[in-house]
Formats: C-alpha cells, sequence, structure tokens
C-alpha cells in the first residue's frame, strides 16, 4: 500500500508537531500563532457537528422528558404534553403503559426483547466476522499473486448499500431462491424466527467481513518479517507463531477494528428493516433498537426520543467499556497508524 | 492457520508493498496449493452474490428462479421496468436526488474537513486530542438517535420533502469521515516543502495552498470519494426524513413495488441494484489503492 512510502516523512511530522519548546523555534514564523489558527481551521467542523450532532441529542433529552400529547393511560384524560418526568424511560426499561405492564404485541412490550435482538446480533455478526476476517487477512498477507484482485474483490461487498444489500439477500433468500435451492431446503428464510436471523446475520457476514480482514490485514503488514524469521528459528511451529507473535503485535489494529464494528453492529437497522421488514418470524424476531425507535416515531416523539436516548447511552456505555477495560486506545492507534506505521 | 513453507511465508510478510519479492518457485507447495484455494474462496465468497445479482438483473422475469450460473434468458427488460413509473417508482428521480444529496454533502464535508484535518494533522494547538475525540465520537454516533429530534424539527418547519433534511443529517457521519481520513492522508504528506515555501516567503496560507494542495489533491479526492459513497448508501434517515419527491435511491429500491401486491419484482429489483451499484464498484475498482488506503489509515465506517 501506498502508506509504506509515508514512515519517513511521518516520523519527520511526528517529531516537528511533537518537537520541544526550544527546537520549535527554528520554523518559528510557520509555528507562530499555532494554537489560534488551530482553533480556528477547527471551528467550522465543531461547529457543523454541534448542529447536526450536538443540537439533536439535547433536544432529543429534552423531549425525552416531555409527555406525548395523547390519552392518559392511567386517568383516561386527554393530555397535550407537559412534564413527564422519566416516565418515558421507566415506560421502555419497566415496559409499563400507564400503571400496568404494556400488553403483548406493543412496542412498549418489545424494549428488552429488542435489546437482546440487538446484542445477539451484535455478539454472532462480530465474532464470526472476526474470526472469518482473520483467516482473510492472513491469506491475503500471504498472498504472491493476485493480491489486486483480492482486494478488488474484497471492496466490491463493501461498496454496495447495505440497502441493496438486503434486497441482494431477500431474493438469495426467496423461496423459490437459490439458497433454497443449492442447500435442498425448503425454509422460510425471511418468515422463520431463527432463520430470518440467521438470514441477516449470513447478509451482514458476507457485507462486512471483507472490510474487517482489510482492517486486520492493515496490522498485520507492520509485522517485521525478521519477527517471524526469529520466531521460527527459535523453534515455534505456525501454530505458536500465529498466537505468540501474530496476534499480540496485531492486537491494537484489531481492538480498534473490533470496538468500530461493535458499535456499528449496535445500531443495525438497514438489514433487518429490509430483509425481514423488520419483523421477521413471530413479528419481532429481528426487531432491533433502531428499528423499535423508527416504529415508535409515528406513535408519539417524545416517548421514542426517550428510547432513542435510551440507545444512544448503551452504545456509549459499550464504548466506554470497550477503551476503559479491553485496551481498544483509539486515538493513539489512530495517531500510530497515520503516523505512518500502517 | 498460519502454517507457511519458507517460500510462502517470508516473501508475503517481507514487503508490506503491493509487489512482493518475487522469488522463483520451483516447488509447487502443499502450502501454496493451500494459498491459492484459499484466494479461490475469498475471491469467490465476496463475488458470488453480486455476480448473481447481475446476472439475474439480465435474465428474463419469467426465468427470476432459473439457477443457472451463468446468464441465460438474457433481456433488457428489467433495467425498462426499473425505470418506468407507471407501477409508481420513480427510480431515475431518484438516482438524481442520491446524486445532488451525495455531491452536497461531499462539498460541505470536505470543505469543512480539509481544515480540520490539516489542524489535527500538521499544528500543535490546545484541544487537538479532544477534537480528534469528539470526531471519533461523532462517527461512532447512532444515526437513531438524530432521527426522532430531526423528524419533529423538519416536520414543523416544513423541510420534510427538501433536499436539505437529507443533506444536513448526512454531514453527521460523512464530515467525521472526512476529518480522520484526511488527517490521514495529510500526515503523509512532506511537510518539508511548506517549510521550505514559507522560507522562501509564503505565508503559511499560501504554504497550503499553492505547495501542499496539489499534493494532498489525490488524497482529497479519495476523501470525497468516501464521503460520496456513505452518503449515497445511507438509508435510516433518508427513509424517514424523505418523501415520494426526494427519496434517494436506497429508499426507493427498497420500496420497489411490482405489478401485482406482495409479488416482489425481483428482476427489476435487482436491475435497480445493479444500476446503483455497478457504477460504485467501478470507481471503488479503478482506485482500490488509494480507497484501502484510506479506509485502514481511519477505518471506522462498514
Amino acid at each position: 500500500m501506498s502508506v509504506t512510502s509515508g514512515v519517513s516523512t511521518g516520523d519527520t511530522a511526528e517529531q516537528q508537531t511533537q518537537a520541544s519548546a526550544p527546537e520549535r523555534k527554528r520554523g518559528a514564523s510557520l509555528h507562530r500563532g499555532e494554537g489560534r489558527r488551530g482553533i480556528y481551521l477547527v471551528a467550522p467542523t465543531i461547529i457543523l457537528l454541534a448542529a447536526v450532532i450536538g443540537y439533536p441529542v439535547v433536544k432529543a433529552i429534552v423531549m425525552s422528558f416531555q409527555k406525548d400529547p395523547g390519552l392518559d393511560k392511567a386517568t383516561g384524560m386527554f393530555v397535550s404534553g407537559g412534564n413527564a418526568g422519566f416516565s418515558n424511560y421507566t415506560h421502555w426499561i419497566l415496559q409499563r403503559c400507564g400503571t400496568a405492564s404494556c400488553p403483548p404485541g406493543t412496542l412498549g412490550a418489545e424494549f428488552w426483547d429488542s435489546v437482546g435482538t440487538t446484542f445477539m446480533f451484535t455478539l454472532a455478526t462480530v465474532v464470526i466476522e472476526v474470526l472469518l476476517g482473520m483467516w482473510m487477512a492472513v491469506v491475503m498477507n500471504r498472498a504472491f499473486r493476485g493480491r489486486g484482485l483480492l482486494r478488488a474483490s474484497v471492496l466490491v461487498p463493501w461498496a454496495i448499500p447495505t440497502a441493496i444489500t438486503a434486497k441482494l439477500w431477500y431474493f438469495i433468500f426467496a423461496y423459490d431462491g437459490i439458497a433454497n435451492r443449492v442447500l435442498h431446503t425448503h425454509i422460510l428464510w425471511t418468515g422463520g424466527e431463527w432463520a430470518s436471523r440467521f438470514a441477516i446475520i449470513i447478509a451482514d457476514v458476507w457485507k462486512t467481513t471483507p472490510f474487517i480482514a482489510l482492517l486486520i490485514l492493515a496490522g498485520l503488514q507492520v509485522i517485521p518479517a525478521e519477527t517471524y524469521e526469529a520466531a521460527r528459528v527459535d523453534g515455534a511451529n505456525s501454530w505458536q507463531r500465529f498466537t505468540k507473535v501474530t496476534l499480540p503485535l496485531v492486537r491494537p489494529a484489531l481492538m480498534v477494528a473490533i470496538l468500530f464494528r461493535v458499535l456499528d453492529a449496535l445500531r443495525i437497522y438497514d438489514l433487518p428493516a429490509i430483509l425481514t421488514g423488520g419483523g421477521g418470524g413471530t413479528g419481532h424476531a429481528t426487531t432491533t433498537l433502531s428499528i423499535l425507535v423508527v416504529d415508535q416515531i409515528r406513535g408519539g416523539f417524545n416517548s421514542a426520543a426517550a428510547l432513542s436516548t435510551l440507545t444512544f447511552l448503551l452504545i456509549f456505555l459499550v464504548a466506554f467499556i470497550f477503551v476503559k477495560f479491553l485496551g481498544a486506545h483509539v486515538v493513539q492507534t489512530q495517531q500510530r497508524q497515520q503516523k505512518g506505521t500502517i | 492457520m498460519a502454517s507457511t513453507t519458507a517460500v510462502g511465508g517470508r516473501g508475503g510478510l517481507a514487503s508490506a508493498a503491493d509487489r512482493p519479492a518475487m522469488r522463483p518457485r520451483r516447488r509447487f507447495t502443499f502450502a501454496a496449493a493451500r494459498s491459492y484455494l484459499g484466494i479461490v474462496i475469498i475471491v469467490v465468497f465476496c463475488l458470488a452474490p453480486f455476480y448473481w445479482m447481475v446476472v439475474t438483473a439480465f435474465r428474463n422475469v419469467g426465468y427470476t428462479f432459473d439457477t443457472t450460473p451463468w446468464p441465460t434468458h438474457i433481456t433488457l427488460d428489467n433495467f425498462r421496468t426499473a425505470f418506468s413509473t407507471s407501477l409508481g417508482n420513480h427510480f431515475g428521480r431518484a438516482l438524481i436526488n442520491s446524486l445532488i444529496i451525495g455531491v452536497c454533502t461531499t462539498i460541505l464535508a470536505v470543505a469543512a474537513g480539509c481544515f480540520a484535518a490539516y489542524a489535527i494533522a500538521r499544528l500543535d494547538f490546545r484541544g487537538k486530542y479532544l477534537v480528534l475525540g469528539l470526531v471519533l465520537g461523532a462517527s461512532m454516533f447512532p444515526g437513531v438517535a438524530l432521527l426522532t429530534p430531526l423528524f419533529q424539527l423538519f416536520t414543523n418547519v416544513h423541510w420534510i420533502g427538501g433536499y436539505q433534511a437529507l443533506i444536513i443529517p448526512d454531514i453527521s457521519f460523512a464530515l467525521p469521515l472526512t476529518v480522520y481520513t484526511l488527517t490521514a492522508f495529510f500526515a503523509e504528506l512532506p511537510w518539508e516543502l511548506e517549510e521550505a515555501a514559507v522560507v522562501d516567503g509564503c505565508t503559511p496560507g499560501q504554504a497550503f495552498r499553492k505547495v501542499l494542495l496539489p499534493l494532498a489533491a489525490p488524497g482529497l479526492f479519495t476523501t470525497a470519494i468516501l464521503a460520496f459513497i456513505s452518503s449515497w448508501n445511507e438509508f435510516l434517515l433518508a427513509s424517514e426524513l424523505s418523501n415520494d419527491k426526494t427519496q434517494p435511491v436506497t429508499v426507493a429500491v427498497a420500496q420497489f413495488t411490482g405489478s401485482q401486491p406482495h409479488q416482489e419484482p425481483y428482476t427489476a429489483v435487482m436491475a435497480a441494484g445493479t444500476i446503483v451499484t455497478v457504477p460504485l464498484v467501478i470507481m471503488v475498482l479503478l482506485l482500490q489503492r488509494r480507497i484501502v488506503a484510506g479506509l485502514t489509515a481511519g477505518g471506522v465506517k462498514g
């Protein structure tokens, strides 16, 4: 990859940006007022992000404490809004509609089910994608010939819009479709409870594994050949070389890839929404949190806002756990990659 | 897993470049065979479903579920059906919508993002890591959390049905993507040239414009492509914030209706999918090296 040529220049850039104060004086004309210029230059981005992300988030939180207009389920009176306290949140978390439990079949009764579905999809897809992606990356790293072909084919699933991917797999998994023909089965892929979940997992694995493989490959290519040579001389067999050399060295890149992938999987929407019409099986076998939010929007903004805030908090919590306890050092790894080591 | 012969292992790992040092191989070893098998499996895995979409797109609708693995009953009717508006589909208009939304989003994101990326890659300022953290955080932000407040807001100000209702939310993921990809590209630039330009009497602004921008052009272009693809592929926000007039292709294809209710027009959908996908695939194949570099340098979005 063209990045290798950047190693030397990347290092100099690093020395320059992190140079101690006296050294920095050498390029004084360029570095004078650097702090203020930096702020000015990032300002448009920060302002735009504040407008398109910051404002909606704050607004969603404010909305989530407002009552939705409608019949108050407790009193039977019509309310046009007002302060709701935490009732929108307790509605979802405790699955309570008014004073009673939400009846089965209503959106209110689906919160924990969709949390479970979302995490099930996340766990299944990430585990399969990382293992398969690891294997792909190792194969690609070892390939002499056909690197161009490999890279080209790996980019194809990534480039196809997820919505189109969902339609494509909808066709493949049709009752008379190629999947049932090839497997000689008669599975209702988009209708059965677990079949529809598997269909989504398979489609997601196809779409995302090649991308994971690319990220892992970038990590693999940094490992110097001498390291393997030394391990081989010391008598390590191929499995030992993989577990004792490759895995520890590729770990930082791998952890970041997994973190991004997990956060991406937690917000999964396109595939279940299109491939199984948001339901699948009994009607909510593939309802993820994102789908639940979209379903709720027309049934009350403020309640939907509470749900989307909960979704956001959940994803934030997962990211926090990853960075705090599992050592996914996003910024550092990002920086290291940007300095041209990858 | 990683069992390698001297030939297979050393050469492949020795060079991170695209042209590993070739050495004449005399033996066709077991490991080499396995490596080729791996390559074939990966290529088939990645391309088979896409191939099936293209084959079906050209297949007569009467043979929708034909399982012949090569093109048979070739016709262009499906493309005509896809573009036909008689069934209430507006695929042609949706293509133009996606193009407008994608181009506007890309221009805005790259215009704002290139300054931020320059500052992060090049300048030393207070709060730099905070900014980088914010940008990375923003890129992982769940789109669904924006949906409710934006839907309410845009409904109140009657923006649903306007392009701005689709471009503004797209900035939320296109801009972070632009910033970190460009930061990665900028970090690789030969900054000595900038110093030299300043020594020769340029202002820092001139040095950036006249010396670095031409060098950064390929990176900017790649980043623009990535931002465009991310916007072109967006579905969740667009499905709620657009109407029949402004809906992008992803929404149009997802809601494609056939001549009979409850009967999916598979071949027409595959034709539409082919039209949406093939330009992207061609673009990606032409620029594959740069795109892979951009993705892996700041790879976030799947």
